[in-house]
């Protein structure tokens, strides 16, 4: 079975942004300080008094940020999503305006961060906002 | 660590960026390493609402590497007192600033229009704000400048102020993500002086850490703490509110001016009551699992419209219930968050204001000022009144309402009424009146703010001859600037250990021991201590207001002998440190 991340209740989320560092921080080789790498953001709906939205690849069956990459350096992941080849992207960034929902994130250096689908973020979350589910192929 | 500082000059619009790896080595980040940015850059005898003037924000190593280090430490020269000002605020501006590359921002000189000013990793962009200048409620600035801003969504920081910094009340404040503030000493009047409505930062750092593995672990090791140990259960909770009913029942609740620290009314506007009848939401500051800061709902209806209701969301913390309801006597939960609404709104620091209205009261009612000067009829209790002083404090429309604006002890200065005018250090007072370590701890603070020594927190534990607590005040503030040069939340002290700090620097390329990191803490003490005295504070000219000492705290009445004890051992101490 294939894993996926999912909203559990939004109506929890206190824009505390730990999701956001834990993405940074997934690889264990290669765990970033900051938010650059993040393929998951939580921003406030004009202040988080008004609610939360947390954005993320919703892995797409049919991703449109694959169809559009001209190095193919966005592949699909089996089950849904995608995976960046890196060394593959020149950071042209047609994907981030082919994704409808934004959920594809530019880092620094022009290219993009995506989520994965690795549910780390997941034991970050202080409120149970986000949960790691098993769905069907 | 992020040791790049961000100079902004904004008499001629030009900005620099500098590594200064050599200072933030020797003094760690935050109130540390602020400090001596202020002491370069700062002419001890600068007009503080001049283009003199100079604004450092400084955060430290732990920021954005752990969660509970959200906080920025904001130094300049504070307008209130004409001393060293120094405010802390949480939010996102801690890690927007670091994650935007920089250990440090200096703001100097002045606009000759108003501007707002954006940080967009390395680059810096200065934005005519003539179409905002002028707007007074600090939230609706926010929300502009949000949607007008499109880069650096969910992770961006805006600093702004509203009517009262344009205005230069001396005590108005800055606001960051509308619920949270550099409240204290009025960096919101250095602001508007300087003609900047508002301060956007945003960028996205990457950085490995030395140590990576060793990172993860000891991150994991502090979020469990946070969330495991009941170090921080307090705030989980009821939040910062939870102390009115024990500190009423205590006794230690400063009342309508302090004529009383019992206040009849506490339980309708206690952590307790808010949570149950209130509490809308919590919202946490960036990278903070605790979300603390707890939002009441106020739904109203209005007034002849059938069927017609507007829902308004105010945060609310202790101190804030303490300087605008039991300081002013409101009892009412509604009145009091549509006075908190009023104070966050016009951008002003919660505590002077309730102070400053608290004393004005009790003027008018001895007579020493009229109807005239206050327009409005103040009575202790009465939150509409209290809503439209507000208002003239911001907008001082006449003599009275300008020499308010400037302080209790300045106003009293002119009136008289010094006897229950309640400030340290010219600092209006904060929420505890429990024995002799809160106010000791007030005047010989460096902030003069509760904050500095915790003198509350002592006075509930045990009684101490005047030495003792003024040792035991010091040693804690010299440990606080560790955390405030780290720089981490003082309410998450308890997670913070020595033992945690040190393994927290290690995966960071930090060495240092736990003797150091004291000794540091020390060292830091001593240099701001130097600069406050270069600015001109003088033990000596300290005004004690002798109303503490006729309300009963606690420790039964306080001694005057006592204190001033307690003041000429610090003076002894001050020789050896300086």
């Amino acid at each position: 079975m294939v894993k996926q991340l999912f909203i559990k209740d939004i109506e929890k989320c206190v824009g505390c942004s730990l999701c956001m560092y834990a993405c940074s921080r997934r690889r264990p080789r290669n765990p970033e300080i900051g938010i650059d790498a993040s393929g998951i953001l939580a921003a406030s709906l004009s202040g988080f008094e008004r609610g939360a939205t947390v954005i993320f690849c919703r892995a797409c069956k049919e991703p449109p940020c694959v169809q559009v990459c001209p190095t193919d350096a966005l592949v699909p992941k089996k089950g849904g999503g995608v995976i960046l080849k890196e060394k593959a992207c020149i950071a042209c960034g047609m994907c981030f305006e082919a994704c409808t929902i934004g959920a594809i994130f530019e880092r620094r250096n022009g290219k993009p961060a995506v989520c994965i689908h690795c549910g780390y973020c997941v034991d970050y979350c202080p409120h149970e906002v986000l949960a790691y589910v098993e769905v069907e192929e | 660590m992020n040791s790049k500082v961000l100079t902004i000059d904004l008499s001629d619009y030009s900005y620099r960026i500098e590594d200064r790896k050599k200072l933030f080595n020797r003094w760690i980040g935050g109130v540390g390493v602020g400090i001596q940015l202020l002491k370069e850059e700062l002419k001890p005898d600068a007009d503080p609402l001049s283009p003199d003037n100079t604004i450092v924000l400084a955060t430290g190593p732990f920021t954005p590497a752990y969660p509970l280090a959200s906080k920025t430490v904001a130094l300049f020269k504070s307008p209130l007192t004409g001393n060293l000002g120094e405010s802390h605020a949480g939010g996102r501006t801690a890690t927007a600033i670091t994650n935007a590359g920089y250990g440090a921002i200096v703001i100097k000189g002045k606009s000759r229009k108003p501007i707002y000013v954006v940080v967009e990793n390395d680059r810096v962009h200065f934005k005519d704000a003539r179409v905002i200048w002028g707007i007074e409620d600090a939230i609706l600035i926010g929300r502009i400048i949000a949607e007008k801003e499109q880069g650096g969504r969910g992770s961006r920081t805006v600093m702004r102020i509203g009517g009262a910094g344009e205005n230069l009340v001396r005590y108005a404040c800055v606001m960051t993500e509308t619920y949270r503030h550099f409240g204290r000493l009025g960096l919101g009047a250095v602001f508007g002086s300087k003609m900047l409505k508002a301060l956007v930062v945003h960028g996205k750092l990457s950085k490995i850490p030395d140590n990576r593995k060793g990172y993860r672990e000891i991150y994991d090791k502090i979020y469990r703490i946070a969330l495991e140990s009941g170090a921080m259960k307090k705030y989980h909770l009821i939040g910062t509110a939870v102390n009115v009913n024990p500190l009423n029942e205590l006794g230690g609740l400063p009342t309508k001016n302090l004529t009383s620290a019992k206040f009849e009314n506490a339980e309708e506007i206690s952590g307790e009551e808010l949570a149950d009848k209130n509490l809308g939401r919590r919202i946490a500051c960036n990278h903070c699992p605790i979300a603390c800061i707890h939002i009441a709902v106020l739904r109203e209806p209005y007034e002849g419209k059938e069927y017609f209701y507007k829902t308004i969301m105010i945060s609310y913390d202790y101190e804030l219930i303490y300087a605008l309801g039991s300081m002013l006597g409101i009892s009412s939960r509604d009145g009091l968050l549509k006075l908190i609404l009023r104070v966050e709104q016009l951008g002003l620091d919660a505590m002077s204001t309730g102070v400053c209205l608290a004393w004005a009261t009790e003027a008018l009612k001895a007579g020493l000022i009229t109807e005239d000067d206050t327009i409005t009829k103040l009575a202790f209790g009465n939150s509409e009144e209290y809503i439209r002083a507000t208002g003239y404090i911001s907008k001082q429309p006449n003599e009275f309402y300008r020499l308010l604006a400037q302080g209790v002890d300045k106003v009293s200065e002119v009136y008289g009424g010094g006897e229950f005018a309640l400030a340290f250090g010219k600092n209006e007072m904060p929420g505890y009146h429990t024995g002799h370590g809160t106010h000791v701890g007030s005047l010989i603070g460096l902030r003069h703010s509760h904050l500095d020594g915790g003198g509350y927190a002592i006075d509930q534990k045990k009684k101490l001859k005047p030495e003792e607590l003024v040792d035991e005040l010091v040693k804690e503030e010299q440990w606080r600037q560790i955390l405030s040069s780290l720089v981490v939340c003082f309410f998450a002290r308890g997670v913070f250990t020595p033992e945690i700090i040190i393994e927290g620097f290690k995966p960071l390329g930090i060495k240092l021991t736990e003797d150091r990191l004291i000794k540091l803490g020390e060292e830091i003490y001593a240099e701001k201590l130097k600069l406050k005295m270069q600015l001109g504070f003088d033990l000596n000219s300290l005004r004690i207001p002798k109303r503490i000492f006729e309300t009963e705290t606690p420790q039964g009445k306080l001694k005057k002998e006592y204190i001033e004890e307690a003041i000429s051992y610090y003076r002894e101490m001050i020789g050896r440190i300086v």
